[in-house]
């Protein structure tokens, strides 16, 4: 008897251990995946160790080396106001990452609260919520951003929370399908018959069914995030100078396009090498997680 | 089909209605009184303000001041600009032309070319326009507007001198800022026509119409393509709301007069109604646009159109 139920135990850890390390398996046969996955891991590095990769200051002004071109000193030259471009890029990386994160989590969350509830008890509440997302949805993503940091004001909080709640209808809509496709299942009725309550049921059982289509949202929306944030302070409503941030740089460097254009071409790299890594990922995380939505 | 196209229209007005409500509570919150940022500076007296609040329309409580709101949208009024007093409607007039021009030439840029680019993707699946296509997809899903606008601009107008970098004067003007504004469109159509071609030219159908013996490029235009339209022009249209986006962008950097920059420099300088007429414009253009190509699935799938009551 002791030795059946070890051996349930095997089969049931070897199964465990089979599923992870399918999708790993499927996640590390594609080339473009692991890309991905070593730019991120390169971007993550470079927000760590910022401090310690170069000696230069990325808020303190140098009148003496204004505008130098990138050389060993200065890898990628400095900027108008003689500050090391490379430090602020790395120091700018923090900043990305960041504003993807807490994006990501606030939309991710409020989408989960709102889709749970309209997918599970379905009906009038389904409906009143849904109508609200498609009309949340009628209006441009970038101008529903600029409205809501119009009433918040200027600054790097508030445009992680105008991006995190303009996206938050994208997960509703996610986790409302994937709720709807799994609610009628064996395991849930017999949850219900069990006596598990509603709350239970969603964050027990719902949720953790739903998680695959939520986390290759997440991702693809990471780099989608970043791009909005550096779209903004490149505008002046987003993050403000002094602050190292990609796109402010780069609004600040296009006054002086003509005789010093590497002030624009490194911050710009950096953003679309941060999304392209984002998107590279979130692509290999989707197709390994369910192959079938691949193309 | 008339019936269907008025019921749309019919179901637009509950929407439109509540983005005036969202955009307009969210305007009312906005910190700060807009009497003091107008008079900021002059020594203004009580009875001044009270007069210029009450032009403004800014007595009154949420709800006064809404339904105020709302009766003049009815009459085409979306109230007067804080700075020059000038009706907002007439400051749209002028602006968004300009944002249709670029939206729409970045449209039909992205379309034509992304359909172009994906059924050459498609039709050579694994080779190099397969692997051609599917790093521009990649790039420019990536590759930030404003960017790409600098650095086109430092090529073609500062080093070469080919184009203006400034304006939207004549269609020369009008290559930079579209071209930005279509990229990642573009990418989205490639894209999304190699999949549902991939998808159609693997049918029964298509190999029958091959064993008849029709021309490989008739097999393509006339019996694959039709049926490889209907997800790419879902595409197009989600499409419009980011180039809509993109617009916002590229009007930045070229410094056009359209409806992006009189947003941002609307919000800079808390020019609520200004900020709130351009949004609510931009919304009822994607909604219209929704709706056309909800009736363009009839004339590409009769199918569709026969459900149409």
């Amino acid at each position: 008897m002791k030795e059946n139920n070890m051996q349930k135990q095997e089969a049931l850890t070897y199964k465990h251990r089979g599923q992870g390390a399918e999708i790993w398996r499927r996640f590390r046969k594609s080339k473009t995946a692991m890309l991905g996955l070593f730019m991120l891991l390169v971007l993550v590095f470079l927000a760590i160790f910022a401090d310690v990769l170069t000696p230069y200051d990325a808020t303190k002004s140098d009148a003496a080396n204004r505008m130098l071109q990138p050389s060993a000193e200065h890898l990628f030259g400095t900027d108008e106001l003689g500050r090391d471009i490379f430090t602020r890029i790395a120091m700018g990386t923090r900043i990305s990452l960041t504003v993807g994160l807490v994006s990501v989590t606030i939309s991710a969350v409020g989408g989960i609260i709102l889709g749970s509830i309209a997918g599970y008890y379905g009906g009038k509440v389904d409906t009143i919520i849904m109508r609200f997302v498609d009309i949340w949805m009628a209006i441009p993503s970038l101008l529903l951003n600029i409205t809501i940091v119009a009433v918040l004001g200027v600054g790097l909080e508030n445009v992680m929370i105008a991006i995190g709640i303009s996206n938050i209808p994208g997960y509703c809509r996610t986790i409302r399908a994937s709720i709807m496709s799994i609610k009628g299942s064996e395991y849930i009725e017999a949850a219900k018959a069990s006596g598990a309550s509603d709350a239970r049921i969603i964050l027990s059982h719902i949720i953790p069914n739903s998680l695959a289509p939520l986390i290759v949202q997440a991702t693809l929306r990471m780099g989608a995030s970043i791009l909005i944030c550096a779209s903004m302070s490149f505008m002046g409503l987003g993050v403000v100078p002094p602050t190292p941030e990609w796109g402010a740089m780069l609004s600040t460097g296009r006054s002086f396009l003509r005789d010093h254009p590497h002030l624009c071409t490194f911050p710009g790299g950096a953003i679309m090498y941060t999304v392209l890594a984002m998107n590279l990922l979130g692509d290999g995380i989707r197709d390994a997680l369910d192959p079938k939505l691949k193309n | 089909m008339f019936k269907y196209i008025l019921r749309r229209i019919l179901l637009m007005i509950p929407v439109m209605l509540f983005v005036i409500v969202i955009v307009f509570t969210l305007m009312y919150f906005t910190p700060g009184d807009p009497v003091d940022t107008i008079l900021a500076g002059s020594d203004a007296t009580a009875q001044t303000r009270e007069a210029l609040r009450e032009e403004l329309g800014l007595n009154g409580t949420y709800l006064e001041r809404l339904g105020r709101y709302i009766g003049g949208l009815l009459h085409g009024d979306l109230g007067l600009d804080y700075n020059s007093r000038m009706p907002v409607i007439d400051i749209i007039k002028v602006a968004f032309p300009s944002t249709l021009k670029i939206a729409g030439a970045a449209i039909a840029f992205a379309t034509i070319l992304g359909i172009a680019i994906g059924i050459w993707a498609a039709v050579n699946q694994y080779t190099f326009a397969d692997t051609f296509a599917t790093i521009l997809a990649l790039l420019g899903n990536s590759m930030p507007v404003f960017w790409l606008a600098l650095l086109l601009m430092l090529q073609f107008s500062i080093r070469l001198r080919w184009l203006p970098a400034t304006g939207l004067d004549g269609w020369k003007g009008l290559i930079m800022p579209a071209f930005c504004t279509s990229v990642s469109s573009l990418a989205a159509i490639a894209r999304m026509t190699r999949s549902s071609m991939l998808e159609v030219i693997r049918s029964d159908y298509i190999t029958t119409a091959r064993a008849k013996g029709v021309r490989e490029a008739n097999v393509i235009t006339e019996h694959a393509l039709g049926n490889a339209m209907i997800p790419v022009v879902t595409t197009i249209g989600i499409q419009f709301g980011n180039l809509l986006g993109g617009a916002v962008l590229t009007e930045t950097v070229f410094a056009i007069p359209g409806m992006g920059t009189m947003i941002v420099s609307a919000i800079k300088a808390r020019n609520i109604p200004v900020v709130q007429g351009g949004v609510l414009v931009c919304a009822l253009s994607l909604c219209v646009l929704n709706l056309v190509i909800d009736l363009l699935y009839g004339f590409i799938d009769p199918r569709i159109k026969s459900q149409y009551k």
